[in-house]
């Protein structure tokens, strides 16, 4: 792209090293005299630990180090904080907690002899019953999980409530139909592609540690490496480099991250570790496990009055949810969705389970995929009760555009939308009535056709700082931008890209802003020592915050720019002009300056007004003011062979509105994502467990992702309501679709099982699942039972 | 134990002493330091490490070096002739066929491979062409797309 203005579609800078294979990921990076790391994971899922025995993987001939929770437990290491406060296991040192779970560390002169040395340490075990299904973990006598916790004697975490509970009950108790429906969104995992990992280098000299590591939130980790490690922060540099897909799998701390550098202080040498698939599926960040009691109230025409929910959420073995500290559900009390309601009112229970910690990831905008999928299954249900047409009833009961700032029940203020307009252009596009009629015959024909509706409200953008931090660290975002005096431009933003794009679409916010080309504008991204200070890249956060910064930043130039211009033009300051790259005097458009000879002049021996610093730099912090709320609605047709219970997905109709656009292509590729996600998730994906403990999903094997052939082609359209507190106009969509798409999946899954009278199943509706609700005896997707 | 292993890779002559178990990606990534081609599961699964072994994509985690002895590989780094990017390389970057760049090489190193016996695929036989391959980042639509405007562009890449 040459000339002026920046948004539209632009193709991405950063292709031009992915396509060449020359981009930088972690497993990349290779030092001089790296060592590499490998850790001794628990086959056991509780366990207590009675003696580790190190000696013979110690005496391997590549072996230089071999580190246990004791050799941490000396540095005070043994344990770290997690995301939500409580504490994780470094290395276990009195009990194992999960299958998986982190026991050794070793690092050796190469990956194989450091996996070959594991094999040499001797563990001894005495297993300990696990608690496996989270529905008896708070059970009287249940195992006690987390007796390293002072005081603790049961598996309960948190109880937390939004909404009012009495006014629901008096909603329910008269209301003409209520609706009741326990659903399961089960423990998903991201998966990215590219696992965890860092490589690790202290130098001794400086004392200054250097950790390159797949983080989604590199200044979060920086500083939290400098509380937990005492190391000063100063002295820490984290460097996020190409990352290959994040999903919210990389926000925490891992256990290997920290042994790398345990290990590269130990030996002097830079450390590498990097987990393999199975370690990724069974011991990072997974997502879901929402246990869900589903109430609905509504009025037999079919106006929904009020909408009740009970969640069992399984935290695994240490809470390591990643999410503001205020809210241990996330930001499930957005659970009222996209309906105008009378009440409203939600309960959840987090429980400790004998599984990996985690709970918030997978682009899930903290738990707002959980929340979505409830309310979605709910409304699908009520139709099937009221023997409605779910679009219809969606309809009638969407929020009007003239409501908005809507406040829900539960408190949270929709800053804009026009629901109706964006559901009717959905179905425009599906050709709904049509599919409705085809679908009529095809019954006929014993053929089972379904259709699904979905419609989503996201809430994105966190914070504001005063409601929302992760351990105190508010979530507000810096940025700096530097004028070279050529009008060039430089960048720098906390945030981090997993593949979003950033370097192409935060250039072109400051293209549009000061009228350069976004080839001009170079963004400095995930480099610690380079970049300011900012919470990262999660709950679709990076265009509501970091991009609200950069044009706030870009502004600060301009007017900077305009005082630069009036001492060259001998003018005053307000009678300049602004149009894209110039300002010029106002009534004589030829008496101007472009940004590149102001950005020169600024730089030169010019006289400035007194008190007007030289340079065209700026910088920012942006505390965002509320979140954004992007909506969409979404259509997914499908096919089910009554035979094998097997779905095809033939075709999905999304339409998004995620206020301005800064470059559509970009938008829809993000798009694209979240719908495969979704198609993954509602039809494929699931982390269950045996009742031993085994986890059944430990590799690509046994945690199917849709490929190619699931996908269809998708068919995409879009509304555009700006964002009124956003400087753009531009709200966040990196997860609208993970959050939209499955519901609407599910519910064309059960349309299509209707003439065989089935109301829900559980997630992931594989052909076994689906065979398995045609005889009216869904399984419990969790356990690995029938 | 060490055994000699040798290869052409990318027209390139290479030869070295490592373990007999090393696997063709750890020989490509870590012995001759192309990091292009990437490791993601270990079980075949994800299409992370396509290289070509001769004329074929392989999934380079689950073949030994030692298998590719005598052959030749060629990767993601080996696709630019001259300065001048192949057609598919060029395709994913019109058609925003990736986002994080982590399974690109290997969808690239098959897309060309398609191309070369398929020059006019359609979008059922791209899509079955790509189905050993996992992409968590684009569902998969504009990697068809990439590929579509890659047969569409045949031998004008700049």
């Amino acid at each position: 792209m040459t000339g002026t203005g920046g948004f539209g579609r632009m193709l991405r800078k950063e292709d031009q090293r992915f396509i060449r294979g020359q981009g930088c990921f972690v497993d990349d990076v290779r030092l001089p005299g790296m060592l590499y790391g490998a850790v001794l994971r628990s086959p056991y899922p509780h366990a207590r630990i009675l003696a580790i025995d190190t000696l013979a993987a110690e005496a391997h001939p590549k072996v230089r180090a071999v580190i246990t929770g004791e050799t941490l437990a000396e540095r005070n290491l043994a344990w770290m904080p997690t995301l939500s406060g409580d504490r994780q296991a470094v290395l276990a040192t009195d009990k194992v907690r999960f299958q998986g779970q982190e026991v050794a560390f070793v690092v050796a002169e190469d990956r194989y002899s450091a996996r070959d040395a594991l094999e040499l340490i001797d563990v001894e075990y005495e297993p300990l019953p696990a608690v496996v299904d989270a529905r008896r973990a708070l059970d009287p006598g249940a195992p006690v999980i987390r007796d390293d916790l002072p005081g603790r004697a049961g598996n309960h975490i948190f109880d937390w409530e939004a909404g009012d509970a009495g006014r629901a009950e008096e909603v329910f108790r008269d209301a003409e139909v209520t609706i009741t429906q326990d659903m399961l969104y089960p423990r998903v995992h991201p998966a990215p592609l590219e696992t965890c990992g860092a490589v690790a280098d202290f130098d001794k000299v400086s004392g200054k540690l250097t950790l390159w590591a797949t983080t989604q939130a590199p200044h979060a980790h920086r500083t939290l490496y400098a509380m937990v490690a005492g190391l000063p922060e100063h002295k820490i540099r984290v460097i996020s480099p190409d990352i290959g897909g994040g999903f919210g799998n990389k926000v925490p701390i891992y256990p290997g991250y920290v042994c790398a550098v345990v290990g590269s202080i130990i030996t002097g040498q830079p450390v590498k570790w990097v987990e393999d698939r199975s370690e990724n599926l069974m011991s990072t960040c997974f997502a879901r496990d929402f246990h869900m009691r589903g109430e609905l109230a509504a009025d037999r025409d079919g106006r929904i009055r009020a909408v009740r929910v009970t969640v069992l959420a399984d935290h695994g073995a240490f809470n390591g949810t990643a999410q503001p500290s205020k809210f241990p559900a996330g930001f499930f009390g957005v659970f009222t969705g996209s309906y105008d309601l009378e009440a409203a009112h939600c309960r959840v229970t987090g429980v400790y389970t004998n599984k990996a910690p985690g709970g918030v990831a997978y682009s899930c905008s903290f738990r707002i995929t959980e929340a979505v999928y409830l309310i979605e299954r709910l409304v699908d249900l009520l139709a099937y009760e009221l023997d409605a047409d779910p679009a219809e009833l969606r309809m009638r009961n969407l929020l009007r555009p003239e409501q908005f700032p809507y406040t829900c029940q539960t408190g949270w203020t929709y800053d804009s939308g026009d629901y109706p307009r964006t559901l009717r252009l959905a179905l425009e596009m599906a050709g709904y009535d049509e599919l409705r009629k085809e679908q009529l015959a095809e019954r006929a024909n014993g053929h089972l056709m379904g259709i699904g509706v979905s419609f989503f409200t996201e809430a994105v953008g966190a914070g504001p700082r005063k409601h929302m931090d992760i351990l105190g660290l508010g979530m507000a975002d810096g940025v700096e931008l530097r004028i070279h005096p050529t009008g060039t431009a430089v960048l720098r933003i906390s945030v981090q890209t997993q593949g979003q794009g950033h370097e192409t679409t935060f250039a072109q916010i400051v293209a549009e802003e000061l009228g350069l080309s976004p080839d001009d504008v170079e963004v400095v991204h995930g480099d610690t020592d380079q970049t300011p200070f900012g919470l990262g890249t999660y709950g679709s956060r990076s265009t509501p915050v970091s991009g609200a910064a950069t044009a706030i930043v870009a502004r600060k130039v301009r007017e900077r720019a305009r005082i630069v211009a009036a001492a060259m033009l001998e003018v005053d300051a307000a009678d300049l002009e602004w149009e894209p790259g110039r300002w010029f005097v106002r009534g004589d458009p030829d008496q101007g300056r472009t940004i590149a000879e102001i950005a020169l002049a600024a730089h030169s021996d010019l006289e400035l007004p007194e008190g007007v610093e030289g340079h065209l730099d700026a910088a920012c912090v942006y505390d965002p003011p509320n979140l954004t709320y992007p909506c969409g609605a979404y259509v997914c047709v499908v096919d089910v062979d009554p035979g094998t219970g097997k779905v095809s997905v033939r075709r999905f109709i999304a339409v998004d509105d995620c206020g301005v656009r800064i470059n559509p292509m970009i938008v829809e590729g993000q798009v694209h994502g979240g719908l495969a996600d979704g198609i993954g998730m509602a039809l494929m994906e699931v982390i269950a467990f045996d009742p031993d403990g085994n986890c059944l999903g430990g590799s690509f094997m046994d945690y199917l992702l849709p490929t190619s052939l699931e996908c269809p082609a998708w068919e995409l359209g879009e509304t555009v309501t700006p964002s009124p507190h956003h400087p753009i106009g531009a709200k966040g969509v990196g997860e609208s679709a993970t959050v939209g798409s499955p519901p609407a999946v599910v519910n064309a899954v059960i349309d299509a099982l209707r003439p065989y009278g089935v109301r829900h199943a559980d997630m992931p509706l594989t052909p076994a699942q689906v065979w398995r609700a045609i005889q009216g005896r869904p399984l419990r997707t969790d356990l690995a039972i029938g | 134990m060490t055994i000699r292993v040798a290869m052409t890779v990318n027209g390139t002559e290479y030869a070295r002493d490592v373990e007999p178990r090393l696997l063709l990606i750890h020989f490509i990534r870590d012995e001759l330091g192309l990091t292009g081609s990437h490791w993601g599961c270990d079980t075949s699964n994800c299409g992370s490490c396509v290289v070509w072994l001769d004329a074929k994509p392989v999934k380079s985690c689950t073949l030994l070096a030692a298998m590719a002895d005598g052959h030749a590989v060629r990767t993601v780094e080996g696709l630019e002739q001259d300065g001048r990017l192949d057609p598919v390389q060029q395709g994913f970057v019109e058609c925003h066929g990736l986002q994080c760049g982590f399974c690109t090489p290997g969808m690239l190193m098959t897309a060309r491979w398609l191309l070369d016996r398929n020059p006019d695929p359609d979008e059922a036989e791209i899509r079955e062409a790509i189905s050993g391959q996992i992409c968590r980042c684009t569902g998969y639509e504009n990697i068809v797309r990439s590929i579509r405007w890659a047969a569409e562009h045949a031998g004008q890449t700049p």
